[in-house]
């Protein structure tokens, strides 16, 4: 056991495309109720996105919300959606002392299409070129809205992960906090993607993006007949504080964050790679000391992509073949992929089995893709395993960057 | 666009630009920035939504022309007259 500080989630805050509040979220997860829908963006047309309804002024105003961009907006919403859950209230904090880390896939792609588009009406004429370009495509533009809307003087910064990105804003929050330089961290993951045509006609180019008749039944991760990624928006932030902490002030706490490990593929720009994953997987369990067969509930990556699908559970036979415990899910075929948001956003779909003990599936698996054969793979319909003692969050991006994250149900 | 549809042109930008504030009680003769919150990049806004609706090209060094109501009709009244109000675009 290492002698650093314990560290637990004491609050979460979340947009989703099927649901505004981890409440929603859940409910939707455990009755399949997905959040894809139709969606027309400029040049592209007609295609499917995964579309969140979060009330934006609750936590901004009007002002703030017309200068800042969509990605902001998603990172105040959840910011200020967790500190509630988390009972604090950042004016009455030492405001220096809490750092935000929001994990991006890309950030400034929208703003910077926006402004071509804008341009383009006047002959590029670029004296009609807006001089929020600059503010609102800085990298680090989410987390510099948090601390404008929350008063936070603290460090504040974006992590770009590709999709890995979620998983990264909470890991580099617990480091920083067991480091001791700040006091309570809000970090993970964020995404503004759907409103970006470049995302699209990329995917697309790779033949990559999903496409159905039936907007629910487009993602669709494990199964013969999937065709591609469904692009969705969304974020989630936690409120990440020492166990310590945390205790001293009688907080909730949802669980403590465990294990997690990072690594790089260095194969490849866009494939995958099992063998590096499978490692991923395996420092996490290190670094919480657990074997696999500990594992209750491991929450895939998998994007409904033909081989990204195959290596991840390639490697996922690998490491938890033999774990007739440890049960497979994917939150994707609800939500789709929200990219920068993925990685935090599916964790916080799963942290409720803590409670509830159920295991929300993967759906739409109709045809399962031999090459997917996975041990306990929850395929359509909840099932209720009783007690939920550890859930694996898996999250992989695109350099070849892997992400896992190991939770356990608080024990004092 | 007469004095009075330059005026209300004005409000509507400004209606866009800063939409949380209430611009009813707005008195033509004090600063804009002192009865509402308006930073420097917020009269960037209204000088290129000047640009765009109107063609009206304002350089930097006439920006202080606009810091009331009454200055941005004195100063745009010569330039706008001959052109049609465009308001809620």
């Amino acid at each position: 056991m290492n002698s650093l500080p314990r560290i637990v989630i004491t609050g979460i805050g979340l947009c989703s495309p099927n649901g505004s509040s981890l409440a929603q979220m859940r409910q939707s997860l455990l009755t399949g109720r997905s959040g894809v829908r139709k969606w027309s963006i400029r040049h592209v047309g007609e295609t499917l996105a995964g579309v969140c309804e979060f009330d934006a002024l609750r936590w901004q105003k009007k002002k703030e919300l017309r200068r800042g961009t969509r990605a902001g907006s998603i990172s105040i919403y959840c910011a200020g959606e967790a500190f509630a859950d988390a009972g604090l209230k950042p004016a009455e904090l030492e405001r220096s002392r809490i750092g935000v880390y929001i994990g991006t896939t890309e950030h400034g792609n929208v703003e910077t299409e926006n402004q071509i588009h804008e341009v383009a009406q006047y002959d590029y004429d670029l004296s009609f070129w807006s001089h929020h370009h600059n503010p609102r495509t800085v990298a680090n533009n989410p987390a510099g809205e948090v601390t404008l809307a929350f008063g936070l003087t603290g460090p504040a910064y974006c992590i770009g992960a590709a999709c890995a990105a979620g998983n990264l804003g909470l890991i580099h929050g617990a480091q920083l906090l067991q480091l001791g330089e700040i006091d309570q961290a809000v970090g993970g993951g964020v995404s503004e993607s759907i409103h970006t045509f470049g995302i699209f006609a990329s995917f697309r180019a790779q033949g990559a993006l999903a496409s159905h008749p039936i907007p629910e039944k487009a993602s669709r991760p494990f199964d013969r007949d999937r065709n591609g990624i469904v692009v969705s928006e969304g974020g989630c932030l936690y409120v990440l504080e020492r166990l310590e902490d945390a205790l001293a002030r009688g907080a909730r706490i949802h669980a403590e964050l465990v294990g997690w490990h990072v690594n790089s593929d260095a194969s490849d720009f866009v494939l995958p790679l099992a063998e590096r994953q499978n490692e991923c997987m395996r420092g996490a369990l290190k670094r919480a000391e657990l074997a696999p067969e500990e594992i209750d509930i491991v929450s895939s990556h998998a994007t409904a992509t033909p081989l990204g699908d195959q290596q991840e559970c390639e490697a996922l036979r690998s490491v938890f073949g033999d774990s007739a415990r440890t049960h497979v899910n994917n939150t994707k075929s609800f939500i789709g992929h929200a990219m920068g948001a993925a990685g935090a956003l599916e964790l916080a779909g799963n942290i409720p089995s803590f409670e509830d003990g159920w295991v929300h599936p993967t759906i739409n698996l109709d045809n399962l893709d031999p090459a997917c054969e996975v041990r306990n793979l929850v395929a359509n319909k909840p099932k209720e395993l009783g007690r939920v003692d550890h859930i694996l969050n898996l999250s992989f991006g695109m350099l070849g960057i892997n992400s896992a994250v190991v939770l356990r149900r608080f024990q004092g | 666009m007469t004095r009075e549809e330059i005026v209300e042109s004005i409000k509507d930008i400004i209606r866009t630009i800063a939409p949380d504030e209430e611009l009813s009680g707005l008195k033509s003769d004090v600063r804009l920035r002192d009865q509402i919150a308006l930073d420097s990049m917020d009269f960037l806004d209204i000088v290129m939504e000047l640009r765009k609706r109107y063609g009206v090209q304002v350089p930097e060094e006439d920006y202080k022309e606009l810091a009331t109501l009454d200055g941005c009709v004195a100063y745009l009244h010569p330039r706008l007259k001959d052109r049609p109000a465009k308001v809620g675009v």
